[in-house]
Parts: structure tokens; sequence; C-alpha cells
């Protein structure tokens, strides 16, 4: 019902004033309340963006006056300093590794959940609990403990016969084993996949099955592009996710064995909050920013061609 | 009509992936809890899960903590710092939510717009300028680093949450509620802040698990020991010493995080429906 309809029902102020009244309270309420979005987003996102970009073409540290040095911090992480260099591939190499995993098991489990199993719900907590607590340094500490030389994971393979593996030890695995703690969280990526399953009509599959359309051609040519939206919403957001780790290199191998496990992430931190060398860091900072823009934007130029939005809109 | 009908023997494969993929996913958890009842050595020796016998050595050893400080500091600091930083993001966050989903005004779309573009921005990006804003600020080694971005909204997750939650409430709710006296903000209160409940919960539950489990701001912005959260605490015990007590960090691992399981043991549904609408992840 139009606010002006029952506005003129009520009737007690002459129209006109309570109209004008009605449209300046409604033309600007709205900003008082997200004012204080406003200020956060100006003191908090916005300031600190403009300024470590500036930052990145100083040699800012903590104890010094900063001058400008022009694109000599960029031009040093490329060209002089080889820790960034291994950090940036070992980054990539980490996203490459995590996040496929990651959404191939959430798809899977989600798709095996959508079936009509009973206890959906119980299975739904105990794969979705290790996201919930996967980020903790106390999930770090466990993992670190469980893949050493002589811990349970060695010995559990050892059943099956499997020789021993130098899980952390390794400059080869060091980095699956950390993905494999990022891989293990894949519940919540499942939950958003389960929710996206149920949304697609019954009536598709019917028809599909009518036709003589085996599983596999129903997966491919139905259930897949109805969830491709969903798919598209966790690669971004895990690709995101992926190139920020910190908190399971920086406790389990602290990087190493020799900066196999050296994540972007990491190399930032020791620049800036061990060295000291602030410009520095922001200057990795944004070349960090960079892949994160490039990434998504490649996914996103890429969506038009597997996305598939059922009102033909994109969100 | 034909309704799908799943043949039973690939039910029963489903079945037997699922719970042998749910054993796998839980082992570490159910391994730690009887690790913590273990000797240092049986951890190493022993491919038994459980222990050879219970004692409590390893929680009461562990909890003294390394140094001066004990866990009972930790966790009071922690709940310090997530119990203000929880409660302004919840509220903060609804009043913007508010804000954008019920009101139209000038140049919303590109507000719109920016707030959700912010999902995408790094906090390895502002994290320098924000050290030294905070620094010249005097916040180091205070919980306000964490608490004022909440105040003011920081978290566009949570805004974007609410405001999917708000577009499924009828405006017919608000229409009425002004009709009979009550002002934008009474309207909030009073009229949807009710049936916007499981929102609030959800992001209230997301935010304290972040703020929980945060690493990285915690490392930054606080030094003093004295101050330290949980993560930061059960860092420096893994740290301290040469030959690590397992037994000890993992009995604090698992108290540290037992908070988290319980609560989430209790609202699984919130989690559920707060990624559900708005596709944050957990």
């Amino acid at each position: 019902m139009k606010l002006e309809q029952q506005i003129e029902r009520t009737n007690e102020l002459p129209l006109s004033a309570k109209l004008s009244r009605y449209k300046h309270f409604q033309k600007y309420t709205g900003l008082y309340f997200i004012t204080p979005w406003i200020i956060g987003f100006a003191l908090f996102q916005l300031y600190p963006f403009i300024a470590s970009f500036i930052y990145s073409f100083t040699n800012f540290n903590i104890f010094g006056k900063p001058s400008f040095i022009g694109l000599n911090n960029y031009v040093r992480l490329f060209t002089f300093d080889p820790d960034f260099k291994k950090s940036m591939s070992v980054t990539f190499a980490y996203a490459l590794i995590e996040v496929p995993g990651k959404l191939f098991f959430a798809l899977l489990i989600a798709l095996l959940l959508n079936q009509k199993v009973r206890g959906v719900n119980g299975f739904r907590t105990i794969y979705y609990l290790p996201s919930i607590l996967g980020g903790s340094v106390a999930i770090s500490a466990l993992w670190k403990l469980m893949f050493m030389k002589e811990g349970i994971v060695n010995e559990f393979i050892g059943i099956v016969g499997i020789p021993a593996v130098d899980w952390l030890g390794s400059p080869n695995i060091a980095l699956i084993t950390i993905s494999l703690l990022q891989i293990w969280q894949f519940g919540s990526a499942m939950v958003l996949f389960l929710a996206a399953l149920k949304q697609i009509p019954i009536d598709l599959y019917e028809s599909a099955s009518l036709e003589g359309a085996s599983q596999l051609r129903q997966f491919f040519s139905i259930t897949f592009p109805m969830i491709t939206p969903i798919v598209f919403f966790n690669l971004i957001m895990q690709t995101i996710n992926a190139l920020q780790n910190f908190t399971s290199a920086f406790i389990i191998t602290k990087g190493g064995p020799l900066k196999s496990t050296y994540l972007i992430g990491l190399k930032l931190y020791t620049e800036g909050f061990n060295n000291f060398k602030m410009g520095y860091a922001s200057a990795i900072s944004w070349v960090m920013f960079a892949c994160i823009l490039c990434f998504t934007l490649i996914i996103f130029r890429s969506s038009s061609a597997w996305v598939y939005y059922q009102d033909g809109e994109a969100f | 009509m034909i309704s799908i009908s799943y043949k039973p023997r690939k039910l029963i494969i489903s079945y037997i992936i699922l719970v042998l993929g749910g054993f796998i996913m839980c082992y570490p958890l159910i391994w730690m809890f009887f690790a913590t009842f273990k000797t240092n050595a049986e951890i190493f020796a022993s491919r038994k899960l459980l222990p050879n016998s219970f004692n409590f050595d390893a929680y009461v050893l562990g909890w003294n903590g390394v140094g001066e400080h004990t866990f009972s500091r930790f966790f009071i600091n922690t709940i310090k710092l997530v119990t203000p930083t929880v409660i302004c993001t919840v509220i903060s966050c609804s009043v913007v939510a508010y804000g954008f989903a019920r009101f139209s005004f000038p140049k919303k779309k590109i507000w719109f717009a920016l707030m959700l573009s912010t999902l995408m921005l790094p906090n390895s990006v502002i994290i320098i300028p924000r050290f030294l804003l905070f620094n010249k600020l005097g916040w180091l080694d205070s919980y306000l680093p964490f608490i004022v971005p909440a105040m003011f909204a920081c978290y566009p997750f949570f805004i974007f949450m609410m405001v999917q939650f708000l577009r499924g409430v009828p405006t017919e709710l608000d229409e009425a509620a002004r009709i009979d006296g009550c002002n934008a903000f009474q309207t909030l209160a009073l009229i949807l802040y009710p049936i916007l409940k499981p929102a609030l919960f959800s992001a209230g539950l997301f935010q304290l698990m972040w703020t929980w489990n945060d690493f990285f701001n915690a490392l930054v912005y606080i030094s003093k020991v004295e101050k330290f959260p949980l993560s930061l605490g059960l860092r420096i015990s893994l740290d301290s010493a040469s030959a690590v007590a397992w037994n000890q960090i993992m009995a604090m691992a698992l108290l540290s995080i037992l908070p988290l399981i319980v609560i989430f043991f209790f609202a699984q549904r919130y989690f559920v429906e707060g990624i559900s609408t708005s596709g944050i992840k957990g």
C-alpha cells in the first residue's frame, strides 16, 4: 500500500505539511542510519587504504622521517628480493592446491547429503565443525603435533604400509600439510553448496530421467549449471582468503623449511612488524592486493562463460 | 509422475563415504581430547586412542602457563576483547543495515556498492596504516583496535547479511508502526529487532568466533603479555620451551576452543542460516 494514501487517511495535519515533512524524513533518515558506517569506512578502511598506497612509495619506518623514493620499493621487490619471489610462488601454489581441494570436497559431501539420507543434520554438524575451529592457534598446534615425524598421521599410514613422511620437515611436502589444514575446513563452503542444491527444482531431474539421462549426465547438465553462481561465489571468497593465509603457516612451520611455506602474509608481517620497514611492507601489501584484484577480475570476466543465472541477472 | 528413485546400493555407498569421511573429519578432535590425558611420551609412543590412565596433570600444569601469567589471565583477556566487540558489531551493523534496507536516500546505490566492495578489501592492505594510526592514538596494547572499528560497523559481511534478512521482512510492518507513532528508531528497536533476532544472533556468533580465533590482528596490536588473549597465550607456550610439553599444549588448546565447540552445538542453526542467507564464509 502506498504510504501517501495511508497518510491521507489519517488526515490530522494539513496533508501538504505532513507530506513534505514525511518526504524530508524519507530522504535523509537513511543517511543518518548509515552514518556510523560512513565514519568507520572513512577512518578505518579508506584512509588506511590510501595511506598504505602512499607509504609504498616511501622508505617509511617507525624510527625515521619518511621520504619519497618513487618506485624503489617495487623495483627492489621484483629484482633484488629473492624471498619475495619465493613467497609469491609459494602463495600461488598454496592457493592452487587449497581452493580446488576445498571446493571439491565441499561439493562432493554436499551432493551426498542432498540425497535422501538420514541424519543430514548430524552429518552437516560434523562436517561443519572444523570450519568453526580451524582458524585458531589451537588447531594449528594440533596439526603440528599430528603431522610430526613420529606423530599420529605417520603411525596411521604405517598401518597400511606407507613409509613415514616428513610432513613438516620436507620442503616439498610442508606446503601440502598446511593446505590440508585449510581443506579440512571445507564445511562452510559445503553448507552453501547444500543450500544451493536444495533450490534446484526437482522437475528438472524428473524430465531428465524420463528422457533417459544418466546420473552423470544429469550432474553435468542440470546440477552443476544450476549451482554455478555458488561455485563462483565460493571460488572468489576462498581465493581471497587463501592468498591472505597467515596463522597456520606462522604457527606450524614458521615459513620453513627452506621458506617452502613462506606465504606472502608472513613476508608482509616480517618486513612490517619485525623489521619495521613500513614503506616496504606497504609495497608488498599492494602487490598482494593487485594479485587479489587480478584473480577476482579473471574469475568475474570468465564467469559469463560458465556461470548460469536462472533469472538472467548477475548478483 | 515418476519420482527420482535412488538405488539402494548407491545410497549405501553414500552412507559409507559419509560415515568414513565424518570419522576422518572428527578424528583429530577426538584424538586431541584423549591426548590431553596422556603423558608426553605416550603421545608419541602409542598408537592407541585412549590414554593408559586419565590424569589431569596436563591441565593443571598447562594452566599455569609460562612465566608469570596463567591461562586465567588469557581467558579473561579474551572475554574482555570479544564481548564488547561482538555487542558493538551487532548493534552498529544492524543500525546501518536498517538504513540501507528500509530507506531511500541520495546516492544510496553508490554507498551500497562501496560497502559491498569493502568485502573484498584484504585486511593486509590496511593493517600497516591502521597499526600506525592506533599507535598514534595510544590504543596499542588495549582492545580498542578491535572494539572501535566494530562500533563503526566496519564489518560489511554482517551489514550485508542483515540487509538480506531485512529484505525478507514485509515493509507493511514499518509503515504500520510509523502510523502508530513510532519514529524510525523506535520502529527498529521495538518492531524489527524482535524479528531480526535470528540474524542478530548469527552475526554475533560469527563475530564471536572470528574474534575469539583471531591471531594476526592480536599479534600486531598487542605485545604486552598481560594483555594477551588466548591465541597469543597459546603461541608463547608453544614457542617458549625447547622440548614442548605437548600434553599441556593440547590441554590448553582444547580448553581454548571448548567454548566455541559448546556454542556451536547449541547454536548450529544460526551458523547455518547465517551463511545460507548471506553467503558469508565461516
